[in-house]
């Protein structure tokens, strides 16, 4: 168990990790802005390729911050809910329904906010579908919850096929880049932001009564934690912050599995530095792989989604391996 | 606190739409020790859920140190009795200190993070355990017996004055099912913290317990002294396998026959 004061230093250096993955961000791409430039393009002054940093890269990193950290985020409080080392964002299904979502307003060629909005709208429908199957006679266990999730995500992967199989050849590159999940489709960049803070606020203060639900239900309850409503509390405050950053920039894969698990490798299993620290390693990872996808084939972009799993499985894989068990 | 540490009143219990426990009415006392027993699959456990407030009971109430379960919060529920279940996993693995500390939630505030005092408190909680000098080991290469004494070590860090353990020997040596019983009841003598514990050794149960509760999984109960309670024909009964008693200086034995 770390103590305070070494939470704060771990925070502090991946707080750090975060503003060099945004230098990064900034300063790296087709025209090449030096870090001072920048830093002076941040403060208001008149540089050259002011326009670049502020109107285009800087908006787009906060994004990809945000959305990284949503998906962290929500990876851990799954992971936590579902008493699952395995669990994902995704896992129940909420990208599913978005993709739905988001699919069907492409191919009848609805603007970028019918597309966010449709989006939304599929992922709450997917929350609510599998809460209340799940939910149903009052049950609601993990695995009841789990293959809930898991069957209506099956379910939302048909339609999901059925409309790629169907759509006119046009539109087939814009719904796969949706499906991969992909930055350049992002929209404003505050409204991921600002659920991310809020999220975050709002999981922080419940971090050691999640600590204890991880080891079991019956045992948290015996020590004082109020199971019925945290369990709901979670699963709505995770499948949210999926929601915002599935309608943000599509279903991006393995930050929300992998990234809560880098972090438990390296700091334990405290929730209380977890949360803030995954969603930090999250947003910094995910700004790094956004960069990556759109200089690596300049002048052409990469879904970022393609990115973060091309590292994430051998990393996850390699994590696996060397579990000792 | 002259409701005891709890009471039962008209406590029913069913598994399955089956009815395995009426009309149950008992007040524990402080500083006294009940033992229950049962065949397998008879309600021990559940009823032991019951009395700690995880369940609610198909009927009647259950009232700990004097009030019922649904006017205390978790939290207050946690302070006044503190509860082993059988079987402990965490999925994500941690320190054996780390799992101890959670026993001191209940006494923590929204923000606190825990203090020198209360890693002292479940540090003399491991050492009365016998897992002094483990604080650091992770609890997935402890052996069984070493896990149940750290759930028993988590409890102790819980410093409720009511205990109710289900199956709390399960897993250990005869050194350490010896070792564990006497630490309650010096906690029972000592402390007055209430004992309520979930046996399969009658002949333990007889001399730790002062009374004792017989679970025939069809709603009857038997509750007596365990002087009373305890003999071979109500436990060839119980068991459905004829069993003799020997008598050792007071201390009692059975054997199958």
């Amino acid at each position: 168990m770390p103590t305070r004061r070494r939470a704060f230093l771990i925070l502090a250096a991946l707080g750090l990790l975060a503003v060099a993955s945004f230098w990064a961000a900034l300063a790296v791409g087709s025209i090449h802005v030096t870090a001072g430039d920048v830093v002076d393009a941040l403060l208001g002054r008149d540089v050259a390729g002011i326009d670049i940093v502020m109107q285009l890269r800087l908006p787009r990193a906060l994004a990809a911050f945000a959305c990284g950290g949503l998906l962290a985020l929500a990876g851990a409080l799954m992971q936590v809910l579902l008493r699952n080392p395995l669990a994902d964002p995704y896992i129940l299904g909420i990208s599913g329904g978005a993709g739905v979502g988001a699919l069907f307003a492409i191919i009848v060629g609805l603007p970028a906010i019918g597309i966010d909005g449709l989006a939304f709208a599929g992922a709450l429908a997917a929350m609510f579908l599998v809460f209340g199957l799940a939910h149903g006679d009052g049950s609601w266990t993990q695995s009841r919850l789990l293959l809930t999730g898991v069957i209506v995500g099956a379910g939302c992967g048909a339609l999901v096929a059925l409309m790629l199989a169907l759509a006119p050849e046009a539109k087939l590159r814009g719904m796969l880049f949706w499906l991969m999940g992909d930055l350049a489709q992002a929209g404003a960049w505050w409204p991921p932001l600002l659920a991310l803070a809020v999220a975050l606020l709002l999981a922080i203060p419940f971090a050691r009564e999640l600590n204890l639900l991880a080891r079991g239900l019956l045992q948290a309850q015996a020590l004082g934690v109020a199971v019925g409503r945290l369990r709901f509390a979670i699963y709505l405050l995770a499948s949210l912050a999926t929601a915002a950053s599935v309608t943000t920039a599509g279903s991006i894969g393995f930050v929300g599995l992998i990234v809560p698990h880098l972090v438990r490798l390296a700091t334990g299993n405290d929730q209380r530095l977890l949360l803030p620290a995954s969603v930090l390693a999250g947003g910094a990872l995910l700004v790094v792989a956004d960069t990556l996808a759109r200089t690596v084939i300049a002048p052409q972009q990469l879904p970022v989604g393609v990115l973060t799993a091309l590292i994430g499985v051998p990393v996850f894989l390699f994590l696996l391996s060397r579990q000792p068990k | 606190m002259s409701a005891g540490l709890l009471a039962a009143r008209g406590l029913a219990v069913d598994i399955g739409g089956r009815r395995v426990v009426a009309g149950l009415d008992f007040t524990l006392a402080v500083g006294e020790r009940l033992a229950i027993l049962g065949r397998n699959g008879a309600g021990k456990s559940t009823l032991l859920a019951t009395l700690a407030g995880l369940r609610d009971p198909a009927a009647g109430q259950v009232d700990l140190g004097g009030d019922p379960y649904a006017a205390l919060s978790p939290r207050a529920a946690a302070l006044r009795r503190a509860w082993l279940g059988q079987g402990q996993a965490d999925p994500f693995g941690s320190t054996v200190l780390e799992t101890a500390l959670t026993g001191r939630h209940p006494h923590l505030g929204r923000w606190d993070w825990e203090t020198a005092r209360d890693a002292e408190i479940a540090r003399g909680a491991l050492a009365a355990v016998g897992l002094a000098g483990m604080e650091q080991r992770q609890v997935p290469t402890l052996s069984g017996g070493e896990r149940q004494r750290l759930a028993i070590a988590t409890l102790l860090a819980q410093a409720a004055p009511l205990y109710l353990l289900d199956e709390p020997l399960s897993h250990l040596d005869l050194n350490h099912q010896m070792a564990v019983l006497q630490l309650f009841a010096g906690a029972a003598r000592e402390c007055g913290a209430g004992v309520v514990m979930v046996l399969h050794d009658p002949a333990l149960a007889h001399r730790f317990c002062d009374r004792a509760l017989l679970i025939h999984g069809d709603g009857r109960c038997d509750l007596g002294s365990a002087d009373d309670i305890l003999t071979a024909e109500r436990l060839s009964e119980l068991y459905g396998y004829r069993l003799r008693c020997l008598d050792a200086d007071g201390r009692r034995c059975f054997i199958p026959e």
